[in-house]
């Protein structure tokens, strides 16, 4: 990938700052916080299926004053070392910043993105319990989570040319990240994996997010399951990345996630559920 | 080195009759290394007294160290009195601040403004210098001494302070509540969970064991414990707990509950003694006016 200028890398950095988080979670964070007594663990999962919150989050926990002994890589983690009252605030600050619109003028459909990254979260996280139990599974489950996250930034605040985008690679049947590349410049994964990489995440999670486009045959245990539990995601009717294209399984994931087939029918299901109940949360 | 205690109780300062023998004044630690040099552990009322001791050595330095933000570990702060006589030397140390994005400064610009205070942070005539400190990052005073924040837990971010001087060394919590899982054993986060617990708690005894002396948040006992989880603060239990895991040979159960009369805290240090014999941990209450030299 070439280099890109400061200037594209000033207007991907400066747009993501001032993004808002979801309609429905800021609703949740909102009405639990009410509540003195809340329970830690209903934020978390609030907080967790929520790639702006969850991103905006760890961009603070992983600030240069908090140069922890393991970086903070998942949202459990952060309650256990910053404690729950600090990461509550922080999501209601982030609540308070406002909501991200359902409609964006590159037509992009937010719902299908979050149902398709929780999907693929959900997978990764039962994938890095079978291939790699030494990695925390709720850093597969982040880094799922925010694969995509570059698209909401581009919909967001470049809709224009993420509309373009997005219409190229429906009528040519390209993959996104290809005709994101020839309009915007780059691609999400760059876009995504530069803000993660700004805000200091772990280097898992940045390149994750980097890599899950290319072919690599090496990598790390969380990029492969990223990019096969997006590769299951795209055969299993379920939300919808805005790319038409399901392309082949890189050698990474190939190799070090053997045989996809192991993932049962009754796991989709139950991921996909999961993934629904967010959707649903807030909305009565 | 020397250790002077100058406050003692947890939340609100509580003067009277019922607190006369272990003190009312909010926390505040007076720590004379070797060579000399003043370190201050939180700038609770206890700072007050504390400051005028030292109006006979001036022109003083005096290294303080904030545990956490909260008022009664701040608020006597402004009335260090050597902050206003020219020649003295305030080193302010603390944590940044996740929520409000700001660091150690933000500690004495909340608390000199105007409608609360007369005198503004300008008007001061000592020099103030601020250090925000990295957990687990060192800072040294003078040739001899190393001061080391060590993350614990608390509603806000909360450090305790280790100090280690020509091999002697004494580790204060601050505030402190041993984190706990927010899962029950049945659901699924649970084992992930006790992992990172684990796994956090083995990071703070690494850094504080071998330690001589732990002066911890011990406010609560088990029975009241119960219904003020998730406030932020330790139990007798729990401070024994890691005095013994650390290895210490003295430990002082400080932040006293406010309501706690002198009488009522002996109670439960007695109660404390039968349950848990000392058994080569020496127990101590902190009591104002009280320290030790070691």
């Amino acid at each position: 990938m070439s280099a890109h200028s400061e200037d594209l890398i000033g207007k991907f950095g400066a747009a993501a700052e001032k993004m808002p988080a979801f309609p429905k979670s800021v609703q949740k964070v909102l009405e639990l916080s009410r509540n003195i007594d809340c329970q830690a663990k209903d934020i978390v999962s609030v907080i967790e299926k929520d790639p702006v919150m969850a991103a905006k989050i760890l961009k603070v926990l992983n600030c240069p004053y908090y140069s922890l002994p393991s970086k903070i890589t998942s949202i459990d983690r952060s309650i256990v070392y910053l404690g729950f009252n600090t990461v509550k605030n922080l999501a209601l600050g982030i609540a308070a910043i406002g909501v991200l619109p359902r409609h964006n003028r590159a037509d992009f459909d937010i719902d299908q993105y979050l149902r398709h990254s929780l999907f693929v979260a959900g997978i990764a996280k039962l994938l890095c319990g079978r291939i790699s139990p030494k990695t925390d599974s709720t850093e597969c489950f982040i880094a799922g989570l925010l694969h995509d996250f570059g698209k909401v930034v581009f919909a967001q605040f470049m809709p224009e040319e993420f509309k373009l985008a997005l219409d190229r690679a429906k009528n040519e049947n390209i993959p996104l990240h290809l005709a994101e590349r020839e309009i915007l410049g780059a691609d999400h994964c760059l876009m995504g994996s530069m803000l993660a990489e700004k805000w200091q995440f772990p280097v898992p999670l940045v390149e994750a997010i980097r890599h899950h486009h290319e072919d690599a045959d090496q990598g790390s245990d969380v990029l492969a399951c990223v990019m096969a539990a997006n590769r299951i995601s795209k055969t299993a009717d379920f939300g919808f990345s805005g790319s038409p294209c399901v392309e082949e399984l890189p050698a990474l994931a190939a190799n070090r996630c053997g045989n996809l087939e192991d993932i049962t029918a009754e796991d989709l299901a139950r991921i996909k559920e999961e993934a629904e109940m967010f959707s649903r949360i807030g909305s009565s | 080195m020397k250790i002077k205690f100058w406050g003692v109780r947890g939340s609100i300062p509580v003067p009277g009759p019922k607190t006369v023998k272990y003190g009312g004044n909010t926390t505040c630690i007076e720590i004379r290394t070797d060579s000399g040099e003043l370190v201050i552990l939180d700038g609770g009322t206890g700072i007050f007294q504390l400051a005028q001791s030292l109006l006979g050595e001036m022109p003083v330095t005096a290294n303080v160290f904030l545990s956490h933000s909260h008022w009664d570990h701040i608020h006597g702060l402004p009335f260090f009195v050597p902050l206003f006589v020219p020649g003295n030397r305030l080193r302010l140390h603390g944590a940044y601040d996740l929520v409000s994005g700001r660091g150690v400064e933000q500690v004495m610009d909340v608390q000199l403004q105007y409608s609360f205070f007369p005198i503004r942070e300008a008007e001061l005539k000592a020099s103030i210098e601020y250090f925000t400190l990295t957990p687990g990052v060192p800072v040294e005073i003078g040739d001899a001494t190393t001061v080391t924040p060590i993350l614990l837990n608390h509603p806000v971010v909360n450090f305790g302070y280790r100090i280690d001087c020509n091999g002697k060394s004494v580790f204060f919590t601050g505030d402190h509540e041993p984190p706990y899982n927010i899962y029950s054993p049945e659901e699924a986060g649970y084992e992930e969970y006790r992992q990172i617990l684990q796994e956090r708690e083995a990071g703070i005894l690494d850094a504080i064991r071998g330690v001589d002396v732990i002066i911890a948040d011990s406010s609560y006992s088990d029975e009241e414990y119960a219904k003020k989880k998730g406030w932020g603060h330790g139990t007798f239990d729990t401070s024994i707990r890691l005095a013994r895991d650390a290895g210490a040979k003295i430990l002082y159960f400080t932040h006293h509950e406010p309501t706690r009369s002198d009488g009522d805290l002996e109670r439960i240090f007695a109660e404390v003694l039968k349950k848990h014999p000392p058994e080569g941990l020496e127990y101590r209450l902190a009591r104002e006016g009280d320290g030790m030299d070691f």
